[in-house]
């Protein structure tokens, strides 16, 4: 064999391979996701959302702790409870060379709420609401009823020019029309492979340090750490976490990390009478009795499992959002650990002698679910509920685990699942997990313990058409208070924690949203 | 021959529906795309929405019904995820699967046929052995180790070669391909090799085997014995015999290398079929999944027929002709 020939090849090609990554205006990131498009208004999902926002700049902006900053609009400010106004950046102009102003704000939160391919449609965002220009440069936007949350909902559109109307995702797709105002251009997108962003030197915002930001998909989490270590990407996203204590001594890695706005947390069925996968002696469903969720609550070993099963990576919880977030109860704390406390509830409602449950989680979810299911079933084993866990593919949990309302519940009775907040506030959670399911008011669409109560639901009906904030924050917060501490609607377990890698002298500020943007990433 | 294949064509258009119905009824068994895709957040209304535009509101049998028809006008249907024709899709990645697979293909050859010949003809030499023990690793050895020992040795330790992802393409017949350039070559060395571990093995067991048999047969000493030399009994009376194993089997295991280097390219991250179908399979789309499986059907009839073509040409006595009864 022509050994040393390849040998020599090798060399050579690793010699020009690395080429590439020496150039230091350059960033390459190995991503564990990939958009399905560049159209930033056809799938509302965070891998495409992050990449989305390379492109194409918002009113206003989240900021990596979810906090709004102006973007495209300077200033915003509530003409009364249902009008705001919104003044907008002046002398801003798009990749294509066309001028932003007021026409392509409507033409965006139209298209945003209205494309017809959408996968999962902003129409969330945009619902509800007229958006009418006043001048080239002043746009209100509108309610029927009182709406706080109006600069959250706008800080998810992205803005297009109206230059490109009629045209979808294919002509986003192609670059024909992917021409936003933001601090990068699309340079080339190939699915599965590569996609490249060449900075924009128009951009209104503070200029980013690389001329060029190229991405390439690493699903496989070991390929991904291996491709950093190999020097062929300089930054990662999603470590996995039994990596991390080794990579903290390498000296050419640096690490990044962040708590995310996604709790892990547990459903306890609240509505059927005789559930499938919980076996009580009397043959009643225990978990309808709040001193048994609370039992469950105590059983728990947050400290244990924060430490054992996430490698310390995450941040035992308390309530839906991790500190600092607006709308967070401030006299919530983390349960304590407490077995005793818990047999006793268990035996004052009537269970001395525990009962037996099966509690269902995906597999390939969340950061370690598997294992987390596991832990949690031996720590109820341990109080006198017999807990098998059971746990199966994301693709299929969800079908089974779907909560459509009471006549079709989800199939199981105690689940695990996670919950990021997107608006960076309590509401979304509450109205989501523990309001009663309502499909005309959107509520309770992941209720899939079908919890209710409709004290609760009426404060927190109050806080969404409360303008005021200090007021909005208190009818949250106390809104929490009775969903999860006085009711123990769900068990919140912990804040996923996540972790970026990069080579030595790049920094990064973790996001709480979980995304990676790539002009984030900067040189100490 | 020309019946033969004709008919054989027919076959195949059954063999086709037949796992179309198959495919199309499996995937919808499992799982439910609409909560894959949408956010989180997403309320009642929206959900419904998303339902109806993909066509998931409809029975299956009317699903199917919609997919029949269509599919019989070459539209096999819109990715969920991507929201573009499915095959096109699946096109776009045929070459880098292609050419991966080939590569794999090539190396079996080039490295398995000559090894497998030699072990077969001095059984007893240390060589020999050293050669069946190897092979009997790459037998054993799973493929996602071996994948990610070689990132670990060549990409992580000795920073020789780039670890993931395809290299420079450049256009050749209208088509992307990477072995052209130093950079695309750089990148195909170890997922080819990774993926051609097997299939070495395999034939040299399978040409050690034929060889084994074959040099005791009577033609091979009456060559010998005619005074031909060593090189002519080898390439020509002996490689032709050994062959006709070696080919059908390197011809399913063609396909199974297109088809199913679904290893290989998740840990390399190859922007290849393999790689699409198993996101496609995680991300429930199944359109996807259907127009990938029927086009997986057909590579291997294809396959079948070319080997069997191959077989008359190797030997003589083979005739193609169905086998009645």
């Amino acid at each position: 064999m022509h050994f040393r020939k390849t040998l020599a090849l090798a060399a050579a090609a690793a010699a020009l391979s690395l080429a590439p990554a020496a150039h230091a205006q350059t960033l390459t990131i190995g991503l564990g996701t990939e958009p399905t498009s560049i159209d930033p208004h056809y799938h509302n999902l965070g891998p495409n959302n992050q990449i989305a926002q390379h492109f194409f700049s918002r009113l206003i902006e989240q900021d990596h702790k979810q906090n709004l900053s102006p973007g495209l609009a300077t200033s915003w400010k509530a003409l009364n409870d249902t009008t705001w106004e919104f003044k907008l950046r002046k002398g801003v102009k798009f990749h294509d060379g066309s001028a932003f102003d007021a026409d392509d704000v409507v033409v965006s939160f139209h298209r945003g709420g209205n494309h017809p391919n959408a996968k999962s449609s902003f129409g969330l965002y945009t619902k509800g609401k007229t958006v009418k220009k006043i001048d080239s440069h002043t746009i209100q936007i509108s309610t029927e009823k009182p709406y706080p949350l109006m600069p959250v909902d706008v800080s998810n559109i992205h803005i297009v020019s109206d230059k490109n109307q009629g045209k979808w995702e294919g002509d986003y797709n192609n670059g024909s029309a992917a021409h936003g105002t933001g601090p990068y251009k699309l340079g080339k997108w190939v699915k599965g492979e590569v996609l490249e962003m060449v900075r924009y030197d128009g951009y209104h915002g503070p200029k980013p340090h690389w001329a060029k930001i190229v991405i390439k998909p690493i699903k496989s989490a070991p390929s991904r750490l291996a491709a950093l270590l190999a020097g062929d990407v300089d930054f990662i996203d999603q470590v996995p976490t039994v990596d991390i204590a080794r990579l903290k001594k390498n000296p050419n890695i640096e690490l990044s990390q962040g708590v995310s706005n996604r709790v892990i947390y547990l459903h306890m069925d609240q509505l059927r009478d005789n559930p499938q996968y919980i076996k009580a002696p009397d043959g009643k469903n225990p978990m309808k009795d709040v001193r048994v969720r609370k039992a469950i609550s105590k059983a728990i070993n947050r400290a244990a499992i924060v430490e054992r099963v996430m490698e310390g990576i995450a941040i035992p919880a308390g309530q839906l959002l991790p500190e600092g977030f607006f709308g967070r109860s401030s006299n919530l704390k983390v349960e304590a650990y407490d077995p005793e406390g818990a047999k006793k509830l268990l035996a004052e409602a009537g269970y001395p002698n525990g009962f037996s449950a099966t509690l269902h989680g995906p597999n390939n979810r969340y950061i370690n679910d598997a294992k987390i299911v596991e832990a949690i079933a031996q720590m109820l084993t341990r109080i006198g509920i017999k807990t098998t866990p059971d746990t199966m593919p994301k693709s299929v949990y969800f079908k089974r685990g779907k909560n459509k309302g009471p006549k079709k519940p989800p199939e199981w009775n105690f689940v695990l699942v996670g919950w990021g907040s997107g608006t960076g506030e309590p509401s979304s959670p509450l109205r989501s997990l523990l309001g009663t399911y309502d499909k005309t008011k959107g509520w309770g669409s992941s209720n899939r313990g079908l919890h209710s109560d409709p004290e609760m639901d009426k404060i927190l009906d109050q806080a969404l058409s409360t303008v005021d904030d200090t007021k909005r924050a208190a009818l949250l917060a106390k809104a929490t208070e009775i969903g999860i501490g006085r009711n123990q609607g769900i068990v919140p377990l912990h804040y996923q924690v996540n972790t970026w890698a990069g080579k030595k002298g790049l920094t990064y500020k973790a996001r709480t949203d979980e995304r990676t943007v790539g002009y984030d990433v900067t040189p100490k | 021959m020309t019946v033969f294949i004709i008919r054989r064509l027919m076959q195949s258009i059954l063999v086709v529906f037949v796992m179309s119905f198959l495919v199309f009824g499996g995937v919808n068994l499992v799982g439910d795309p609409v909560e894959m895709m949408v956010s989180d957040e997403a309320d009642q209304e929206e959900r419904e929405r998303v339902i109806r535009s993909m066509g998931l509101d409809k029975p299956w049998y009317a699903q199917y019904g919609i997919f029949v028809a269509n599919a019989l006008q070459g539209d096999l249907g819109k990715s969920f995820v991507y929201g573009e024709q499915a095959l096109g899709i699946i096109v776009q990645r045929m070459p880098a699967t292609f050419e991966l697979a080939l590569a794999a293909l090539l190396m079996a050859i080039v490295i398995g046929i000559p090894l497998g010949v030699f072990a077969g003809l001095k059984p007893e030499a240390r060589t020999s052995k050293v050669i069946m023990t190897g092979s009997i690793l790459g037998f054993s050895l799973p493929t996602f180790w071996v994948g990610l020992m070689f990132i670990m040795v060549f990409a992580v330790v000795l920073g020789w070669l780039p670890s993931t992802g395809r290299g420079e393409t450049v256009q050749l017949m209208g088509i992307d391909v990477s072995f052209l350039t130093f950079d695309g070559l750089s990148h195909l060395l170890l997922p080819a090799v990774n993926l051609a571990l097997f299939k070495i093995s395999l034939v040299i067991r399978l040409a050690r085997a034929g060889t084994r048999e074959i040099v005791h047969q009577d033609y091979i000493k009456f060559a010998r014995a005619k005074g031909l030399s060593q090189e002519r009994v080898i390439l020509v009376h002996l490689m032709k015999n050994i062959m006709i194993p070696v080919v059908t089997v390197l011809g399913l295991e063609f396909g199974g290398l297109i088809a199913f280097s679904v290893v290989t390219e998740t840990v390399f991250a190859w922007p290849g079929m393999g790689k699409l179908i198993i996101d496609s399979i995680q991300s429930l789309d199944r359109p996807v999944i259907v127009a990938y499986l029927m086009i997986i059907v057909l590579v291997f009839v294809v396959i079948n027929l070319v080997v069997d073509v191959l077989y008359s040409i190797l030997d003589p006595r083979v005739r193609l002709q169905d086998v009645k009864g």
